[in-house]
């Protein structure tokens, strides 16, 4: 039936800033620390305390203004947003309302058949963080946790030009990725570092828009998804019984899979914006604007393409290496401290690296310390010092630290053996009595090559050189 | 008698070891402990002062004396002050103990100054009359002669701090000022109260009624006083967002300094059309008095100064909805039972706040709420800018602008039951409040029934110096301490 029907999503999506304090206080902006700790006079609202606005969060919304090709606004203002809540201690969320520091920009996400869809952005706004109401501790109290209030948020509020579950997580995973890229975000939306607000409607192809619900407060890629399918599927449920969709905020429950209705919207707040009577409004000249630029990291679709170009790696390896922002840094490194082609180390990062870091559930980072010794592995290989195969046993002993490439070859006793008088000897013992085949050989059969090969490798325990026992081989026997 | 002396010659008195600190702070402490005009929420113990007194001693006896060293000040209960109960009036604070010190007052502690108490003021900073306060109405010291049983006001929202002062329990009190809670009170017990310009002194510390208003300031028994204390209270804050960083000035170097260019000072016309002979006298008196100055008098006419009491309650009660959200019986203050949140909210608001403030918050939800904003909120927005716009063209053609601080004298406590009729004290003040521009109020005389009258004189932005210069040279022609 949902043939009949399409789906029409806006996205509001909730960064938090990573910065080393709060937007108006402060006090450390952490995650998982124990409740009440990262709390100071300004964030549990005592009598007489005042905002004063972080600056770096500024910085950090200028960033994403670059990235996310915002319009920057010379002007914006931070509003109260009031409402009575245990966990907003000032009565109030300073938040940006009327005049938001980021106004039309855009998000490129790709579709499957390899094109390119542009995602419009209505706004991105600063705002503060609201503590945490914690309700199943005990049955007759709930607690507070305000280590969160005053977190800096960057909301991003897009355009209703998103139609799919799929086109919801490209957009979310790009932006994501975005964030983490220019620093901005951590993006680790098991944390609550980047949350989503779904707004759903449907509607016949091409027809009116429909009502929309609000599906709050998402933080996976699977519940977003999962959350969209099954509003999308109730909306047109209510719709083909003849009825119609009433204005809700919604809750995804994680453990059923379906959405219910929060509140109606007819009850919900007045919040009775005005602008914060103890903040200026944030008044920005081109050059406090234009000297983010030269700090901006590169993004990532610049990135791939540097890499498709510059060190002529497939398309399809660097988009795995960009996927997230640490394989690059671990890849650049590599880069930057060897001579071994960038074509060589990006085809063992995605091979047995990756492996490695899965098999061990091993942070990526956490190998940066032995990005020297990874490449010095490499070089080994390339110089026909050890075997390929040599090189692949190597390698975990390298990332888990246990050497250098050099020690652990000695050690391990994989040096290749490259000396023709000795591969000759070899060789004179491994034909003696294989007249038969030699003569195969000199009547034209190539796949004998490969068994001559096998059995010189196999009586030198893998460590000849595979390309000079091929070659003195191919020597002995055209003789 | 030590009181009326002004800060310097106290702080002399000190130096030549005339007096003891431990002796002055007792002068003054034996009037404010016996509380008789209800002018404290709070008398500190001496021995609380203990330390305190004695390190000022060794200070004078070092000879390295600060600037307020040893002086006895009252402190409105609307500035925090660690480890000391504020209240702000209020029931729903009147539990409470900040563990940090206001701005001010922290700077007042710095130069050396030594506080007396708490004084008693309006809920929240809300009233004209000091007879919203919890803790019970602030009775002014002085007496109408022709009927000395009735108990007046002191005025408000500062009322305990110009009572401490005028009943001699302090040299001189912090007030806080939103609309005229420094001017009134000094004028109507016949003190100097300075408001100065919007960002002169930080709000950081203090509990807030209306940000885009509040001003701390002093009311003191001279100007040279006032001086001495904004020196000590006026500095840039990080902390306070809307501090502003302008070079300040010495304001007592050249107090008494002869003006040296002709001056022109402004009489606004629309100030005084609907008052009474007797404080038209006022203003008159004044000009009298500087006739042998060379001062020019103009007569000038504001635009806008009839909606300047609409304007002003539409846009602090607004800030002061927001302001007071957090007072919710959750983290601190007083809470009332209930058996869900919203009760709970419910009741300890309704049982912590009293009706001034409530209508107040009423007033201010109201005006910001859906449908209503643009109207009430936004509207008084513009009409401030063009109060503003309004001075400041006054100000191309006057150096200083002269006004009645208030429309009456002293009233009986209870005599102004219509929030209308007590609103209308404010009238002259509220302008120069929603401009942020700085105001003074000096006694001018007393009234047939014999009790003080003020005058107020407003200065352009950070203008402090000059204003306190021109201030001094009117108390001095009046003599009026004598």
């Amino acid at each position: 039936m949902s043939n009949n029907w399409e789906m029409v999503i806006g996205l509001e999506v909730h960064a938090q800033l990573k910065t080393t304090s709060k937007l108006f206080s402060s006090s450390p902006n952490l995650f998982g620390s124990e409740p009440n700790e990262n709390v100071n006079f300004i964030d549990s609202g005592m009598p007489g305390m005042l905002p004063v606005l972080n600056w770096a969060c500024i910085e950090k919304a200028i960033k994403t203004g670059f990235a996310l090709n915002f319009t920057i606004n010379k002007h914006s203002v931070f509003e109260r947003k009031n409402y009575f809540y245990p966990d907003l201690p000032q009565g109030y969320q300073i938040s940006q309302f009327e005049f938001p520091i980021l106004s039309e920009g855009y998000l490129d996400i790709d579709q499957p058949d390899g094109s390119t869809k542009k995602i419009r952005i209505e706004r991105a706004h600063l705002e503060q963080d609201a503590g945490k109401s914690i309700h199943d501790i005990d049955p007759k109290f709930s607690f507070i946790d305000l280590n969160r209030v005053g977190t800096p948020l960057l909301e991003i509020v897009s355009y209703p030009d998103l139609s799919s579950a799929e086109d919801v997580v490209n957009y979310m995973s790009s932006l994501r990725q975005t964030l983490m890229y220019i620093d901005v975000c951590d993006g680790n939306m098991q944390e609550g570092s980047l949350r989503a607000d779904v707004n759903l409607s449907v509607r016949k192809p091409g027809g009116e828009l429909g009502t929309r619900c609000e599906i709050k407060n998402l933080n996976s890629f699977k519940f977003i998804s999962q959350a969209i399918e099954f509003e999308f599927q109730r909306q047109i449920e209510v719709l083909e019984a003849g009825e119609s969709v009433e204005q809700n905020t919604m809750l995804f429950d994680t453990n059923t899979g379906e959405t219910r209705p929060m509140r109606s919207k007819e009850f919900s707040h007045d919040y009775r914006y005005f602008p914060d009577p103890d903040l200026l409004p944030v008044n920005l000249t081109d050059e406090q604007i234009n000297q983010i630029k030269p700090s901006m990291e590169e993004l990532p679709h610049d990135k791939m393409n540097r890499y498709i170009n510059e060190y002529k790696i497939d398309k399809d390896i660097s988009k795995v290496i960009i996927a997230e922002k640490e394989n690059t840094v671990l890849f650049e490194q590599m880069i930057n401290e060897s001579d071994v082609t960038p074509k060589n180390i990006a085809s063992c990062l995605v091979g047995d690296i990756f492996a490695f870091i899965k098999e061990k559930n091993i942070e990526v980072l956490s190998l940066l310390e032995f990005t020297k010794d990874i490449t010095d592995l490499l070089k080994l290989i390339s110089e026909d010092v050890i075997s390929n195969k040599a090189g692949k046993e190597i390698l975990p002993q390298v990332l888990e630290g246990k050497g250098k490439p050099n020690e652990l070859v000695k050690k391990m006793g994989l040096e290749q053996v490259s000396d023709s008088s000795e591969l000759e000897k070899i060789i004179k013992e491994a034909l003696v009595g294989e007249e038969e085949n030699i003569a195969k050989f000199q009547g034209g059969s190539d796949r004998v090559l490969g068994y001559f090969v096998g059995k010189c490798l196999k009586s030198t325990k893998g460590k000849g050189n595979p390309k000079l026992i091929n070659k003195i081989l191919l020597e002995k026997l055209k003789k | 008698m030590l009181k009326r002396q002004p800060i310097s010659s106290l702080v002399d008195s000190l130096k030549e070891k005339k007096i003891s600190v431990q002796e002055l702070f007792d002068q003054f402490h034996e009037v404010a402990k016996e509380n008789k005009n209800n002018s404290y929420n709070l008398v500190l113990d001496p021995e609380y002062q203990k330390s305190n007194i004695k390190a000022s001693q060794e200070r004078y006896s070092a000879g390295t004396n600060l600037p307020l060293d040893g002086i006895p000040l009252g402190i409105k209960d609307l500035f925090c002050t660690k480890g000391i109960t504020t209240t702000a009036s209020s029931k729903i604070l009147s539990n409470f103990i900040p563990q940090y010190e206001s701005f001010v007052t922290q700077q007042l502690l710095n130069d050396g100054a030594i506080f007396i108490g708490k004084n008693n003021c309006d809920e929240f900073a809300m009233g004209s009359s000091n007879e919203t306060s919890h803790f019970g109405p602030v009775v002014n010291p002085w007496q109408n002669k022709n009927s000395p049983s009735e108990k007046l006001v002191p005025g408000g929202s500062s009322g305990g701090s110009a009572a401490a002062v005028a009943e001699g329990s302090c040299v001189a009190s912090m007030g806080t000022d939103t609309g005229g809670s420094i001017r009134q009170p000094a004028s109507l017990c016949g003190l100097v109260g300075l408001k100065p310009t919007f960002g002169s002194c930080s709000r950081w510390g203090i509990v807030a009624f209306a940000s885009s208003l509040d001003q701390a300031g002093p009311i003191t028994n001279c100007v040279e006083d006032a001086a001495y204390i904004l020196n000590s209270i006026s500095k840039h804050d990080f902390n306070d967002s809307t501090s502003s960083n302008y070079q300040r000035d010495d304001y007592i170097k050249d107090i008494d300094k002869k003006l040296d260019h002709k001056i022109k000072i402004g009489i606004p016309s629309d100030y005084l059309k609907n008052v009474t002979p007797e404080i038209t006298a006022q203003i008159e008196n004044t000009k009298k008095l500087l006739a042998g100055h060379d001062i020019e008098f103009i007569d000038v006419a504001f635009e806008t100064t009839d909606y300047a009491l609409s304007t002003y309650y539409i846009i602090a009660p607004a800030e002061a909805s927001s302001n007071l959200a957090r007072y919710d019986g959750i983290r601190y203050g007083v809470r009332e039972g209930g058996s869900n949140l919203d009760d709970i909210y419910l009741n300890s608001r309704t049982s912590g706040f009293g009706d001034e403030v409530t209508r107040r918050i009423l007033i201010g939800t109201y005006v910001l709420s859906a449908g209503y904003y643009d109207a009430y909120y936004r509207q008084a927005q513009k009409v401030r800018r063009l109060i503003k716009d309004d001075f400041q063209r006054i100000f191309q053609e006057v150096d200083f602008i002269l006004t009645p601080t208030t429309p009456n004298e002293a009233f009986k406590i209870g005599e102004k039951l219509d929030p209308i009729a007590m609103y209308m004290n404010d009238v002259f003040t509220v302008p120069t409040s929603l401009a942020g521009l700085p105001g003074i109020s000096l006694p001018s005389g007393l009234s047939s029934n014999g009790l003080p009258l003020g005058v107020q004189i407003i200065g352009n932005y950070f203008e402090e110096k000059k204003l306190l210069q021109l201030s001094n040279l009117i108390e001095k022609e009046l003599s009026f301490n004598e």
